[in-house]
Formats: structure tokens, C-alpha cells, sequence
């Protein structure tokens, strides 16, 4: 096949295509989809696509960019905040899930090394599923959300020592694995001393240089590059890519293009999380499935209740909500990537007979499937028993952040923000000018650097929370496709913009806009008031009213012109009678102060 | 005597319409010992520098008012001026009362005769009646209330009764600035 990537990219897209909207139609959310599309083209389907292996490890990389953004999410504090739940939790979930599974095995019958690493690997969960099916339900800010996602870190961790005992376990090939134990930790220690070290002298300035030369696509690639090459640099010391590219997240959560990195690796990461859930379900070997369906089964179905067991014992234990219990369980109960990964060791050292390991593989992907569906019904059943309850409330209540998010902190948002900022109004600022946003920094502004017009960024800014919106960018152009796609999302958010001249204050009156202040007006009338009074000795405080009739009558002009401003031939001769008018205006107010009596004030 | 001791606070929103005013301010302006804010010249955006006009108060010994009546009282700035400045702890209460022991002088002018303030006329009381905010304003906060000098019938009143009121009013700022010294020099000895 000459052609066969892009032929490959054709199925899996097309497949996406189909499956994913006609899943979401039936409710059974977008992962189910993927699954499906994925055994429909598979081995076992269709037959469309021959290499499930290729495409499955091509596709953890959606899992690395993953938790790379949600590293990007978690400040270091924030994450030393979560130490307990990660390490007390996870341990407890690793640790119990494990022994309960291994114990079982036992009592079956399999021998202790075989129950040992299938407990161990079966204990861990797919961050990738989890984690989507949490996103999916608005989940991630619950208790249950926390918790899922502080054992699936702990996870990632404990994947680590699994994946290196298991040789231990098996036919020994090569002696001497004690002092290599040490020069690998001793690597990993170097490796990340040098991650955080480069993090903030190499790669801060770096991004902040790249930047700067304005490329879009530059910025997308060399954000793609790094979390390629700390992935691969982690896997070299034998950390796995994904808590590489988590750490390598954190490490730039309080970095100024945090937004800008989330918002361009946000699309390759949702289509390779995808991919991964495609090449799950092309991996489902079905002819181990048909071989033995009864085995098979059993196993699912004994695995998925055990593990389910304990994860709801255990939610208890953690204090969540009555209702998150189950759900919890279930977002956690099937088996992980790395129990693929933890399998195909074990296969390699011969504790495994690949006969073994094929079938365990199937029940881990079999589990992976039945996790969506059994979501499903968790929601379908939760639904129905809020129906039934009329007091429904809603109960997930997000952090209220009021805040106010300035576009554009040039010469005009720079003076909206430190008046805002001094009146105590906690601010979130987007700009696209790096100098201006390290500057701004440097004096503890919270800057973040980013093209506000994108949709994706406001969301990321957070303007679903905001109070208001100032729109202040320089470029006319940008800030009407601004006020469009905020009109657009969020149409309660209310705009306040800086028009940079009469015309486009009138197209954005036709967005609906209101509050508007063209730029130089104020400013323009304000040196005029002291030409008047330091410059030609006026009375100051006639000329501030004199100012005030200025600008009302101006105003009013300016919005009488407005029903004809789009048909250009009136417009111009609108706006030539408008300044008629004007003048007209001035030489009335003119006459109007000095034709009054001297009576009414003496 | 170095900083002036009287501290005129003028108050006419529209100077340029103003027959006698005017007339007094310039009058005063030019004498030695006066310090007269313009204050709608001074403030046109009502953004009073309390600060300041607390600083010069307390330097000064006497105060003088000068502004036409309006509405029966003071023109709006000078209202918002005792808004900002007269602060609680500061002019009057438990604090330093800085205003204690000065005097305090209304000079004004109506555009109705002296006739129309009475309970046949159209305002229906005395002017005295009228004055009452302003002397207990000067009272709480400590200060001696002087005779004020008034104008009456500003509107018909002739270049001659103008004129006498300037003088008159040029007469006793001189007066006052004179005690003033003379209280400086007490002091200083």
C-alpha cells in the first residue's frame, strides 16, 4: 500500500466521523464510540486496518499530552496540597485492589507469581478513560473527580516499580540488577533536577523567544516538541512518558503561556485520546474471546466485581458524597494501559505463557468497554431516581471566580486594569505581546499571553465565571471577532469595549454591544479644557461645562448618524451634516452662554 | 507677618454673569495677608484637594465666605467643599478641632431686595433665618461668628450702592487683616 498512512488516517478519521456523533446521539457518550469504531475497523471487524499494535502505541501519546495539560492545571503547591489523597488514597486503592485480586487468584487455583503481577496489573485503571469519562459528566471539580484523579496519578507511579519487578519474577537473564537499580534512580533524580532547572532558565525563555517571532504554527510545534522530548527523555531513565509529561506540565503551571500551550495542545490531544480508545477496541482479540467466551467472561465479570467492590468500600472510606460512591467505583473499576504494558513484561520473562497473556489482555480491553456502558447506566439510573425526587438540586457547585478579564493590555487595558486592579477586582488579562506580558509580570499582574479572539482561550480564561468582559484589543478586526464569539458563547457575559473610532463603535452597537468609549474622545477633550483654561485663561469651570454640552451633543450626533452609517453615500453626507450640525452646535452653546442675563447670579 | 492669615473661599459657578462678586473678589485679590480661592476656578471637576484646603485653613486666622445666595444658601462647591474638608475628628468632635478660635466671616449677596425676606415678603422669613446652617456649622466647629456683611437687591442695585459695598467690604477685610497681625504678633512675642 503506497499511501497507507494517510489511508490509515482516512479509516480512523471517517470512523470518528461516524461513530462519535452517532454514539453521543444514543447517549452513550463519545468513549463508547471510539471503542466501537475501533472494533468495527479492527482485526475482528471490518478488517480496515491491520496493525491495532502500531496504532495503539502511536496513540498513548494522546495519553502523555493528557497529563501534560492536567499537569499544566495543578501549580506545584496545588499538587503538594493533594499529597494525602495521592499517596494515601492511591496506595490504599493499589494496594487493597491488588491484594484482593491476587488473593482470589489464589483461591482459584493459579499459581502465586501469575496471581501476584495479574493482581498487581489489574489494579491499575485507564487514566485515559477515566479521566474522559469524568471531563464527559462535569465531574472533575467533585470530590469523587479529585479523588479518581489523585489515584490515577498515584497510579502512574506505582506503574513504574510493577513494570520492574516483574523481570525480577521471572527466568533470570542477566545478573547484577542491584547496582543498576541504583544508577537508575540516580538517573531519574538527575534527569528531573534537570527538568526543573531547564523548565524555568531554558524553556521559559525559549517559549517567551518563540513567541515573539509571531509564528502560530512555530508555537504549536515547539509546545508538540517538548512534550515529546521530555516524554522520551523520561522513558529513557524508565519513568513512564505520561508522569514525565505530567511533571513536565506542572513544572510550567505557573508559566505566562500556560493558556496558550493548553489551547494548542488541547486538539491534538483529543484526537489522539481518540485514536488510543480506537486502537483499544481494534485490540480486542476476539478470536482468544471465541475460544473461550465462557472464561473470558468470567474473568470480566469476576474482575470488574471485585475491583468494583473495593473501590466502593473505599469511597466510603474517603468521605465522598452519598450518590458519588458508585459512580466513583465504576470510573476506576476497568483495567489500564499499563496493565498491557505490565502483561507484555511478564510475557517477556516467561512468568507468563503468551496464552495467558493474550487472554488477560482481552479482559482488560473487554473491561475498558464495559466501563462506558456501564456509566450509561449509572446515569440512566441516577436520572430516573432524580425524576422521581422533585427536590433535585444540583449539586456539583463550581468555584465562583468574579472575576473581570481585560483583552488587550496595551496603552488602553493597561489603565482599565490598574484602576481595576487598584479598586481590589481580581483580574484575568490576555495578551498577545510577550515583552508586554513579562514586564506586566515582573510587576504581579496576573498576565497571560494568548490570542483572545480564539474561543477555546476564553474558556481556558475562564469566562464563563467572569463578571465582565473588557474588550481593549488594538485591532479592530480582532476585537468585533472577539465580541463576535463571545456574543456567541457566553451571551450573558457583559462586553465593555474600547472603539477606536466612530465606525467601529457602530459595528459594535450591531453586536449588541452598549458600553463603549471610543479611545482618544475623553482624553482629546480633556487637553482641550486646558488649552482653554492654562492656555487662554478661561474660566475652568465654564469650560468643563462647556466640555460636558461638548460631548453630550457629540454623542448625540454620533448615534443619530448610526441607522445610516452602513449605506456609505448617505453616511458620507450624513457625516457631513452631522458636522454641520456640530458647528452649528458649538456657535449655539457659544451664543447660549453669552446671550444670558447677568441676573440670575450675582 | 510671612503666610497670609485670611483664607477667602469664593464660590460663583459663573463669574463672568456676576455684578458684584466679581467686583469683590478682585477687590480682595489685590490686598496683602489674603489668600481668596477661586474654588469653581480651582476645582471645575469638584475633585477638592481636601488635603490642601485643610493645610491652609489651619494656617489662616480668618475665614471668609464670599458667594451669592442661591436657593437660600451656599453655591454647591462650597457645600461639597465642607463635605470634603470639614472632616469628623478634624473641624469638629473628639479630635484636634483645627478650626477652634478662628473667625468666621459670610460675606453675601441676594438678587431680592431686603423687603422680600420677612413674613410679607416672598421668601417668608428673615434673612437671619436663612443663616442658620452656616453660623451652627461655625459653631460646632468652634469658630467665632463675625457680623456678615450682605448685599440685598444685588439685580437693581445701582454702580454707587455696589460700589459702597466694595468699599465697606475692602474696609473691614483691612480691619481684620490688621487684628490678625496684631494676634501674630502676640504670638510670636
Amino acid at each position: 500500500m503506497e499511501h497507507s498512512l494517510l489511508l490509515n488516517a482516512c479509516v480512523y478519521l471517517a470512523a470518528a466521523v461516524i461513530a462519535v456523533p452517532l454514539s453521543k446521539r444514543l447517549g452513550m457518550g463519545a468513549v463508547l464510540g471510539y471503542l466501537v469504531a475501533g472494533i468495527l475497523i479492527g482485526p475482528f471487524g471490518f478488517k480496515l486496518i491491520a496493525e491495532a499494535e502500531d496504532a495503539l502505541h502511536f496513540a498513548e501519546f494522546g495519553v502523555v499530552l493528557l497529563l501534560f495539560l492536567i499537569g499544566l492545571e495543578l501549580e506545584p503547591s496545588r499538587l503538594w496540597a493533594l499529597r494525602r489523597p495521592i499517596f494515601g488514597w492511591g496506595g490504599a486503592q493499589v494496594g487493597l485492589v491488588a491484594a484482593v485480586l491476587f488473593g482470589a487468584a489464589l483461591l482459584a487455583g493459579v499459581g502465586w507469581k501469575l496471581a501476584l503481577i495479574a493482581g498487581l496489573g489489574l489494579s491499575l485503571s485507564s487514566t485515559a478513560i477515566a479521566l474522559a469519562s469524568l471531563e464527559e459528566r462535569n465531574l472533575m471539580p467533585t470530590p469523587a473527580g479529585q479523588a479518581s484523579f489523585s489515584i490515577l496519578l498515584f497510579q502512574d507511579i506505582a506503574a513504574i516499580p510493577m513494570i520492574a519487578i516483574v523481570p525480577l519474577l521471572g527466568i533470570p537473564e542477566s545478573a547484577g540488577g542491584g547496582e543498576n537499580a541504583w544508577l537508575a534512580v540516580l538517573k531519574v533524580v538527575v534527569v528531573l533536577a534537570g527538568l526543573i532547572v531547564g523548565g524555568r532558565f531554558l524553556i521559559r525563555p525559549l517559549l517567551r523567544f518563540i513567541a515573539k517571532t509571531d509564528a502560530r504554527e512555530i508555537f504549536t510545534a515547539f509546545a508538540l516538541l517538548l512534550v515529546i522530548a521530555i516524554s522520551l527523555l523520561m522513558q529513557s531513565v524508565g519513568v513512564s512518558m505520561a508522569l514525565g509529561a505530567f511533571m513536565a506540565g506542572v513544572l510550567l503551571a505557573d508559566s505566562e503561556y500556560r493558556h496558550a500551550l493548553e489551547t494548542d495542545l488541547e486538539p491534538f490531544k483529543g484526537l489522539l485520546l481518540g485514536l488510543f480508545f480506537i486502537a483499544v477496541g481494534m485490540s480486542v482479540d476476539f478470536g482468544v474471546f471465541l475460544a473461550r467466551p465462557g472464561v473470558v467472561l468470567g474473568l470480566v465479570a469476576g474482575f470488574l466485581v471485585l475491583k468494583t467492590g473495593v473501590l466502593y468500600g473505599l469511597s466510603r472510606a474517603f468521605g465522598m458524597a452519598r450518590g458519588q460512591h458508585l459512580q466513583f467505583a465504576l470510573i476506576l473499576s476497568q483495567g489500564g494501559e499499563f496493565a498491557f504494558v505490565v502483561f507484555g513484561a511478564a510475557a517477556t520473562a516467561r512468568v507468563f505463557s503468551p496464552d495467558v497473556a493474550s487472554t488477560l489482555v482481552v479482559v482488560v480491553a473487554l473491561s475498558m468497554v464495559v466501563t462506558p456502558l456501564m456509566l450509561m447506566a449509572f446515569d440512566k439510573l441516577a436520572a430516573n431516581r432524580q425524576g422521581a425526587r422533585k427536590d433535585a438540586k444540583p449539586d456539583a457547585i463550581e468555584p465562583n471566580e468574579d472575576h473581570v478579564i481585560i483583552a488587550g493590555f496595551g496603552r488602553f487595558g493597561q489603565i482599565v486594569g490598574r484602576f481595576l486592579n487598584a479598586s481590589g477586582v481580581s483580574l484575568t488579562v490576555l495578551d498577545h505581546d510577550p515583552d508586554q506580558v513579562d514586564v506586566l509580570r515582573r510587576f504581579g499582574f496576573k498576565v497571560f499571553y494568548g490570542d483572545a479572539t480564539r474561543a477555546d482561550l476564553m474558556h481556558s480564561a475562564g469566562a464563563a465565571k467572569a463578571r465582565a468582559l473588557v474588550v481593549a484589543i488594538d485591532d479592530i478586526e480582532d476585537s468585533l471577532a472577539l465580541v463576535d464569539t463571545v456574543r456567541r458563547d457566553y451571551p450573558s457575559l457583559t462586553i465593555f469595549a474600547r472603539a477606536r473610532n466612530v465606525t467601529h463603535y457602530y459595528q459594535l452597537m450591531d453586536r449588541g454591544v452598549t458600553m463603549i468609549e471610543r479611545e482618544t474622545f475623553e482624553s482629546a477633550l480633556k487637553l482641550g479644557r486646558s488649552v482653554l483654561t492654562a492656555g487662554l485663561g478661561q474660566s475652568a469651570f465654564r469650560t468643563r461645562q462647556a466640555a460636558d454640552k461638548f460631548r453630550k451633543y457629540g454623542t448625540q450626533n454620533m448615534l443619530a448618524v448610526y441607522p445610516y452609517y452602513k449605506d456609505r453615500d448617505t453616511y458620507v453626507s450624513m457625516a457631513k451634516r452631522a458636522r454641520d450640525e456640530l458647528e452649528t452646535m458649538i456657535a449655539r452653546d457659544r451664543k447660549a452662554v453669552d446671550e444670558e442675563t447677568g441676573q440670575d447670579w450675582d | 507677618m510671612t503666610a497670609p492669615n485670611i483664607l477667602i473661599l469664593y464660590a460663583h459657578p459663573a463669574p463672568q454673569r456676576s455684578p458684584v462678586n466679581r467686583r469683590l473678589a478682585e477687590a480682595a485679590r489685590a490686598m496683602p495677608g489674603v489668600d481668596l480661592r477661586d474654588l469653581y476656578e480651582l476645582y471645575p471637576d469638584f475633585d477638592i484637594d481636601a488635603e490642601g484646603e485643610r493645610a491652609l485653613l489651619e494656617a489662616a486666622h480668618l475665614v471668609v465666605l464670599l458667594h451669592p445666595i442661591r436657593w437660600y444658601g451656599m453655591p454647591s462647591m462650597l457645600k461639597e467643599w465642607m463635605d470634603v474638608v470639614l472632616r469628623p475628628g478634624w473641624a469638629y468632635g473628639d479630635g484636634e478641632c483645627a478650626l477652634r478660635g478662628k473667625s468666621c466671616w459670610l460675606v453675601a449677596s441676594t438678587g431680592s431686595p431686603a423687603e422680600a425676606y420677612g413674613p410679607e415678603g416672598i421668601h417668608g422669613h428673615p434673612f437671619d433665618a436663612f443663616l442658620l446652617p452656616i453660623r451652627q456649622i461655625a459653631a460646632l466647629c468652634g469658630m467665632d461668628w463675625l457680623a456678615p456683611l450682605v448685599l440685598h437687591g444685588s439685580v437693581d442695585a445701582g454702580e454707587a450702592a455696589i460700589e459702597a459695598h466694595v468699599h465697606e467690604f475692602r474696609r473691614r477685610l483691612a480691619g481684620y487683616a490688621g487684628d490678625a497681625r496684631l494676634v501674630e504678633a502676640a504670638h510670636g512675642a
